[in-house]
């Protein structure tokens, strides 16, 4: 967890930089991601993890503007409050955005809805990314997976290359040493960063917290019209099937990570400011992603994702 | 909080994943969805007790193959200190992986299994250790429940580990043995009930006594440049930053400074992070630093402190490991990086393989295969500034990328 090792003193009029060696390996990443590649890209999902990327980039290049877009794949089954905070952000701080939707990607007949109970357009998103990579010739897409999230994820490189078809071939990956990184790629390749690898749950909250950093309202707790199905607690919404049987109730919740929807589960909760969330992660005994419904498919869903490019 | 980096290396049969699962679990740092998903696949696979092993195996290979192919990292928090642990596979084939998670760790534990002893494997996992000069080994002697937790063969192992020891030409390691037993737990976070005869620290009060320190350690003050920041905007005008991460020393401002290669002088005038700014930053931070005179610097460019100039030259000499199924020869061509730093470098000669069990080293060998290590002569296109690695960590080292598919084909040790 995040804790500066030493506070920025005054003595003898001395002022001293404090060291927090996660912010500052992050920063290292994001100057050579802008360093190394022509046209990078920042993946904004409007959830915390992308909104800690944010921040950190505006530290890298202080006092210049963030050199690069933010893209967001909207899969049309965001939560309203996520949509509402990206837009204001961007305005803030003057950056563009670009949205793609998965809506157009079905109706190319690229990508077929998922029917039934569990239907969900996360893994859809896929196709949609991919296409706006291409469309923009990104070489470089930023995003903010934590090895801590999943164990396919504990296997992540911070410069993690993918070939044309935005595979992740996992059992070949290149070996990274010291802070040398290797940016070098060949025509039709591009590559995932991940400047917060090395960051738990816990140090974002934490992060969050000492910077003072907004986010969507979703991540308080809320009263919000919620149904159980296997033991989660899902927010009754249009874009969310929901059986006749499962019956819908007004509670206490807030959630932990923030996908769409149709695969984010909440939890209850009445922590209604930072310092309470953080207080209330520590004492989790569930992990973040035992929330992301599309994780439980199989034992490897995220590995299986992340072949076909998932990010 | 502070943070520290752990490699650990031996292969699944030694209970590596066993004994990180354990960790994990006596940590409770286990989440109970993540335990329960373990309880399971142990029911489904037949085991009478909890496999711990699926805690770190991420891969589907990994899984169905029951070994560690790649490196797999690991938090977990105690107390008082936040790990990372980088899980590499034991196999002689996956050298570069321990090579890979040992560049980056400040301690290292190795397995050594209780019934089989010192073999040729624990060799290779204490030569890469020693050559990435990592400073706290844990030799953890395993599967004690499998020996009757005797303390004989406890001893007569830390006897054979003693003899490797003294071959070495890396004296400032601190090396401590434990028994344990990964499986019951034994001297994992909980002192053995089984090993009275045992009177040291269990691994985790072992780490938990270790002061965390970068890996990048005390030494010159070394300031690679990866990028110019020209904002261009009305009220920074005229800003010209250099934004790098300092490694090595502090910096501060008024400090006399060369930079290099081009060898100008000038003086540290303001040091920034973010939108503050500080009169002196330690090593480790990423900041950006303007200077009093208006010099041309660039990505790739090093500075350093006046007094404390590196090497600058466009040949060296150093130990490679090879990590590239293409083998490494004579007469080729590749881009060699260290830090922001690449440059076009032709390999000039390959005069040994060195043997990782501390025997010698073969001169007739003019190649290097891939999880080889040898003795590599490079010569540059332009001229680098560098230290010995064993002097400086950052300048010392670099890797080598092939220039037609772009990978990283091995790692360098500069002597």
């Amino acid at each position: 967890m995040i804790e500066t090792i030493e506070t920025n003193t005054v003595l003898n009029q001395t002022t001293r930089l404090a060291i927090n060696p996660l912010e500052s390996e992050a920063i290292y990443i994001f100057r050579e991601v802008v360093a190394q590649f022509e046209k990078p890209v920042l993946l904004f999902s409007g959830g915390k993890d992308s909104i800690t990327l944010v921040r950190l980039a505006q530290k890298a290049f202080y006092p210049g503007k963030i050199p690069f877009p933010l893209l967001h794949v909207d899969t049309g089954h965001n939560f309203p409050e996520t949509i509402a905070f990206r837009d204001k952000l961007v305005k803030e701080l003057g950056v563009e955005l670009i949205v793609r939707y998965v809506q157009d990607s079905i109706d190319q007949g690229k990508v077929i809805e998922e029917k039934g109970k569990y239907a969900s357009r996360n893994s859809l998103q896929t196709t949609t990314l991919l296409d706006a990579l291409e469309e923009f010739k990104f070489d470089a897409a930023i995003g903010g997976a934590r090895r801590d999230e999943e164990k396919a994820r504990a296997k992540e490189r911070i410069f993690s290359v993918r070939d044309d078809f935005g595979q992740w071939d996992e059992k070949n990956q290149r070996p990274e040493l010291f802070d040398h990184l290797n940016g070098r790629i060949s025509l039709g390749q591009n590559v995932r960063v991940f400047p917060i690898s090395n960051w738990t749950e816990l140090d974002v909250w934490s992060y969050i917290a000492k910077e003072k950093i907004e986010i969507p309202s979703i991540y308080f707790a809320h009263k919000r019209e919620t149904f159980i199905r296997d033991g989660m607690i899902w927010s009754s919404a249009e874009v969310v099937y929901r059986e006749e049987d499962e019956v819908v109730e007004e509670r206490l919740v807030r959630f932990r990570t923030v996908g769409d929807m149709s695969c984010t589960a909440a939890v209850l909760s009445d922590a209604t400011t930072l310092e309470k969330v953080v207080d209330e992660i520590r004492a989790s005994t569930i992990s973040e992603r035992g929330a992301r419904i599309d994780d439980k498919r199989s034992e490897a869903a995220m590995e299986k994702r992340k072949q076909q490019g998932y990010f | 909080m502070e943070v520290l980096k752990i490699a650990t290396a031996g292969s699944v049969d030694d209970g590596k994943s066993t004994l990180i699962g354990r960790i994990l679990y006596d940590t409770q740092s286990l989440t109970t969805d993540k335990l329960e998903a373990i309880e399971e696949k142990s029911k489904a696979n037949g085991f009478d007790y909890l496999d711990f092993s699926l805690a770190t195996d991420g891969l589907i290979a990994e899984r169905e193959q029951g070994i560690t192919i790649d490196v797999a990292h690991i938090y977990f928090s105690s107390k008082t200190k936040s790990y990372i642990v980088a899980d590499t596979p034991g196999h002689i084939e996956y050298t570069r992986n321990m090579v890979t998670g040992a560049s980056t760790s400040q301690a290292s534990i190795i397995l050594v299994d209780a019934r089989k002893g010192v073999i040729e494997q624990t060799y290779r996992h204490f030569f890469i250790n020693n050559l990435l000069r990592v400073k706290d080994i844990i030799v953890a002697v395993n599967k004690m429940d499998l020996v009757d937790f005797s303390a004989s063969v406890y001893e007569e192992i830390k006897d054979d580990f003693q003899k490797m020891i003294a071959e070495s030409d890396y004296k400032e390691q601190n090396i401590t043995f434990i028994p344990v037993s990964a499986l019951l737990g034994d001297n994992v976070v909980t002192p053995s009930e089984n090993m009275p005869w045992y009177e040291g620290n269990t691994i985790l009060d072992h780490l938990e006594n270790l002061e965390a320190q970068d890996v990048y350690e005390q030494s010159q003050m070394r300031f690679p440049v990866q990028m110019v920041i020209r904002p261009k905007k009305t009220d920074f005008h005229d800003f010209r930053g250099y934004a790098g991460k300092i490694y090595g020393d502090d910096l501060e401002v008024g400090d006399e400074v060369t930079i290099l290669p081009s060898l100008t002088n000038s003086r540290i005038k303001e040091i920034y992070f973010f939108d503050q700014k500080f009169d002196k930053a330690g090593r480790g931070s990423s900041c950006t630093i303007t200077l009093e005179d208006d010099i041309n610097i660039s990505r790739g460019d090093m500075i350093v402190k006046n007094a404390e100039r590196p090497h600058i030259g466009k040949q060296l000499e150093a130990k490679v490991c090879w990590m590239d199924t293409k083998e490494l020869q004579a007469g080729t061509q590749y881009f060699l990086q260290s830090g922001s730093n690449r440059i076009l470098a032709k390999i000039k000669e390959v005069s040994g393989v060195i043997h990782t069990d501390f025997s010698g080293e073969d001169v007739t060998a003019h190649s290097l295969k891939l999880n080889e290590v040898g003795k590599v002569n490079i010569l540059m296109s332009r001229p680098l500034a560098y230290d010995s690695y064993t002097q400086n960590r950052i300048s010392g080292s670099f890797i080598l990328i092939d220039a037609h598919t772009n990978t990283t084909a091995g790692v360098g040790f500069i002597e």
